[in-house]
């Protein structure tokens, strides 16, 4: 009961006026910074660093960390209004979250996922206040192979997921690992596919890709169906929010999941973007009518916001406890704990315990706090829709130019974005998906430097991934997951069989409702 | 052509203001007129990083600068980017750059065209000292007896973790190769942070952190350090276990192990820019070396604080560039 204790000193020193205001300030230029593309919360904190040296370490680290949640909710605005992720974390949610808001259910959409949010923070937060020194100790057994093992799970949780030809799924992939290898070598230190051109040295951004393939692929489509949104019929009503709650503890068990998820990618320190996808992934595997997935479907929002935002909120913990970052705020956080004086690592909790648990006692409150701000502004955000298409699409098009340039000041990648733009909208228009070659761009490196690391530890010997207990269990998910479609197609072939004509009749009804609005431009073009 | 132009301006006007006010007025004829970018060609959260915001903070919080400072992360290609950035802003003094030892290893390893000389030398702010670590729960006391378990071990049977490849932590490790006569696996990780973590979780065998990624696990008792590859021993008395201080840890030449590596923390500016401006800096450097923000940040890092300008520091830079180029090329590092 220790921790009950060191938690109310926590609450005590964070509800104090003066810090309760910087947690506002925090919450609301988080959302801004989480809102435009490219600013990313990492960047958005280094900007804001400087102003902090002045404050208490406490003061300082309060107003960063709401700064950071605030990001994390910011990141599914964009993503689920225009198909724009703002953060790397928001892919997922804008697989159901942008059908969502063209059927004019954006209100609701943008309530699960803030609620959503808030549940995997609250859930990251209680694991944190409680198990922070087993937790830190789990942390410690993964090691590049285990590592690698994660990373695996994350892509074979992804794979078969398309209801497309697994070819083009494949293809797809694969030129995402392509992208991804750009740059430079991090296990031999050499340049490579960069072709002489010192430019491409620093690799072609995640963000920039996707920038380019959901935002400007997405206006291109549009224009090209007359210039005006799906969702300008969106609802916008306070009540909205209280009718979403209501529905929302239904799918209970995809939230805890997900949280667990989520939590577990963010103290290993996989990060907040693996954990949302895989948690979508899964969601979709485990849902009982998860073919529907990808055409606005709640539950397809509500798995990937928890995991994103649990597992922002639980790579926390690796930084507090072991000094190592679980995602990049965390390692501007880390450089800002040295600046106040702190040395990040086991011996903080013993050392500087006013300041630990002021920081969790503020998780708890900048959540809470973050919750109710976005709430609040949900029929807001909803209502910039009715704003006409020709307006808003060069707004988002600027946006879109200076959040590609922000990533590295860089005006290469503002050429890159619109590149990616004409990509992704052929993409769409020959019914290639976006959803893996986006995985493999965001994954491909780390996967690659683990499994190399991995490689030089075992002198290129594979049975590394099955040396112990836990990596071993990792990777044998990973494996039936992987073949999990095959299995499924196993049954479904001895249950045709069986049922071969009541099966025909599903399939008839069954997909065409379903994939036409969310995947294809086809269909929507007509 | 502009900026030529600007630094005429600038030079005539110091002129002008020597004229009138003496001598005296020279040192502080040029100041910045535009905010000054201070680029670190690494990621968030490193050691360059760090500095350099730690410099950016104290300058904004003491005033030292009419103009704002901004720090700017071009990390590309082992902060190649960064560096090629500075070399094609022609005279611009409104640009600053931080270095690590990838000033010399990056266009060595990937050949892009850059070279030191390329920029104006500022100040060595400090060197960053390299300490040889093991987990506490592994049998060796002193560099003596691990070096000794590593010439007994076969080849490669022993992993040293560090960060990035061909870079600093690779070159003490093919140095300590050297030494030991036997081959060692390096296994690189993407920051020092991590590296320490991967030793504490006894996925490597040692590392060559710095003082600051590790000391926190130094207390907490998980990690040991054997030696300092200084020529000296670090100055810090202060006790940061129960019996131990940074003082108390061997050089690697008394352990037997005769190796020698420090890392440049240096300032760097564009290419032909006046001298009255590398002067405006190194006086705005000068200051911050004297708030106590700094000196934290020298104690807690337990950094050799050598402050250098001028010849000395250009000589120096020169002398250890040819380090450098030697070391990588007995590796096989060099990219041609």
């Amino acid at each position: 009961m220790d921790e009950i204790s060191s938690l109310i000193g926590g609450f005590a020193t964070v509800l104090q006026p003066y810090n309760l205001v910087l947690m506002v300030v925090g919450i609301v230029l988080g959302v801004i910074i989480g809102v435009l593309p490219g600013l990313g919360g990492a960047n958005g904190v280094a900007i804001l660093l400087p102003l902090t040296f002045s404050m208490s370490p406490t003061s300082a680290i309060i107003m960063l960390s709401c700064i950071y949640w605030g990001a994390l909710f910011g990141g599914a605005i964009t993503s689920i209004l225009f198909n724009i992720p703002g953060e790397p974390w928001s892919v997922a949610t804008t697989f159901d979250g942008y059908p969502m808001a063209q059927k004019g259910q954006a209100a609701e959409a943008l309530t699960a996922a803030f609620t959503s949010s808030f549940v995997g923070a609250l859930f990251a937060v209680v694991l944190i206040t409680f198990l922070a020194p087993l937790v830190a100790q789990f942390a410690l057994r993964f090691g590049p192979p285990e590592l690698f093992s994660v990373m695996f799970l994350a892509f074979c949780s992804f794979v078969g997921l398309g209801r497309g030809s697994p070819f083009k799924t494949v293809a797809s992939m694969m030129i995402g690992f392509w992208l991804a290898a750009i740059g430079l070598d991090s296990i031999t230190g050499r340049l490579r596919l960069t072709f002489g051109s010192y430019e491409l040295m620093r690799g072609v951004d995640f963000l920039v890709v996707v920038i380019g393939l959901f935002g400007i692929g997405e206006i291109l489509l549009t224009i090209e169906e007359g210039l005006t949104f799906k969702g300008k019929n969106a609802r916008i009503n306070p009540r909205i929010v209280l009718e979403t709650w209501k529905e929302l503890p239904k799918y209970w068990a995809t939230s805890l999941r997900s949280a667990i998820i989520g939590c577990w990618l963010g103290i290993t320190p996989a990060g907040a973007t693996p954990a949302s996808f895989m948690s979508y992934g899964i969601a979709k595997r485990m849902s009982k009518d998860g073919d529907a997935f990808g055409t606005g479907r709640i539950e397809g929002v509500v798995a990937p916001e928890t995991a994103a935002h649990a597992a922002g909120t639980s790579a926390l913990l690796p930084m507090l406890t072991l000094g190592i970052p679980g995602s990049p705020t965390a390692a501007v956080l880390l450089g800002g704990l040295l600046i106040w004086g702190l040395q990040p690592g086991p011996m903080l909790f013993v050392e500087q315990k006013e300041f630990v648990w002021g920081l969790i006692a503020s998780m708890y409150l900048g959540n809470i706090v973050g919750l109710i701000v976005v709430l609040a502004a949900v029929p807001w955000f909803a209502a910039i829709l009715r704003i006409p298409f020709s307006i808003i699409a060069s707004v988002i098009l600027v946006l879109c130019a200076i959040g590609a340039y922000t990533v590295h000041n860089a005006i290469l990648d503002v050429w890159f974005v619109l590149l990616f733009g004409v990509v992704g909208y052929i993409f769409k228009k020959l019914d290639y998906p976006l959803a893996p070659m986006v995985l493999a761009i965001v994954l491909g490196d780390r996967a690659e430097s683990s499994f190399r690391q991995a490689m030089l530890m075992s002198q290129g010997d594979l049975s590394i991934f099955w040396a112990n207990g836990l990596v071993a269990s990792i990777s044998g998910l990973a494996v039936v997951l992987l073949f999990w479609p095959l299995l499924s197609r196993l049954r479904l072939w001895l249950t045709e069989k069986r049922f071969f004509v009541r099966r025909r009749v599903q399939e008839d009804v069954a997909p065409t409702d379903g994939r036409t609005e969310a995947g294809s431009g086809k269909s929507r073009a007509k | 052509m502009r900026r030529i132009v600007e630094g005429f301006v600038a030079l005539s006007g110091a002129a002008m203001l020597a004229a009138s006010f003496g001598g005296d007025a020279v040192a502080q004829a040029w100041e910045p007129t535009r905010p000054v970018q201070f680029i670190v060609p690494a990621g968030t959260g490193g050691g360059a990083d760090l500095m350099a915001r730690v410099i950016q903070g104290t300058i904004a919080k003491n005033n030292l600068m009419k103009q704002p400072m901004q720090v700017v992360n071009k990390a590309g290609g082992s902060g190649g980017e960064g560096f090629l950035d500075v070399k094609d802003s022609k005279a611009d003094p409104h640009k600053l750059i931080i270095t690590l030892s990838s000033l010399f290893t990056t266009p060595l390893a990937t050949g892009i065209p850059f070279n030191w000389k390329d920029m104006t030398p500022v100040a060595m702010l400090a060197l960053d000292e390299f300490v040889l670590w093991v987990n506490a729960d592994s049998p060796y006391k002193t560099a003596g007896e691990y070096l000794a378990a590593i010439k007994a071990g076969g080849p490669n049977k022993f992993k040293m973790g560090g960060t990035g490849a061909k870079q600093e932590d690779q070159i003490i490790t093919v140095a300590v190769e050297k030494a030991a006569g036997q081959k060692l696996t390096y296994v690189p990780f993407a920051g020092g942070g991590q590296v320490a973590t991967e030793l504490v979780g006894k996925h490597v065998d040692s590392t060559v952190n710095n003082p600051n990624e590790a000391v926190s696990h130094w207390k907490a008792g998980t990690l040991r350090p054997l030696c300092v590859f200084d020529s000296k021993r670090l100055p810090i008395t202060e006790k940061v276990t129960a019996t131990m201080a940074w003082s108390d840890i061997p050089t690697c030449k008394e352990s037997g192990l005769d190796v020698e590596y420090v890392m440049l923390r240096g300032v760097f500016t564009s290419p032909g820019v006046p001298q009255a401006a590398v002067d405006y800096y190194v006086g705005v450097m000068r200051k911050v070396r004297e708030t106590p923000e700094w000196l934290d940040l020298m104690k807690s890092g337990a950094f050799n604080t050598t402050f250098m300008i001028g010849d000395e520091y250009r000589n120096w830079v020169s002398r250890e560039e040819a380090v450098h180029f030697n070391l990588m090329k007995e590796a096989g590092f060099l990219a041609n």
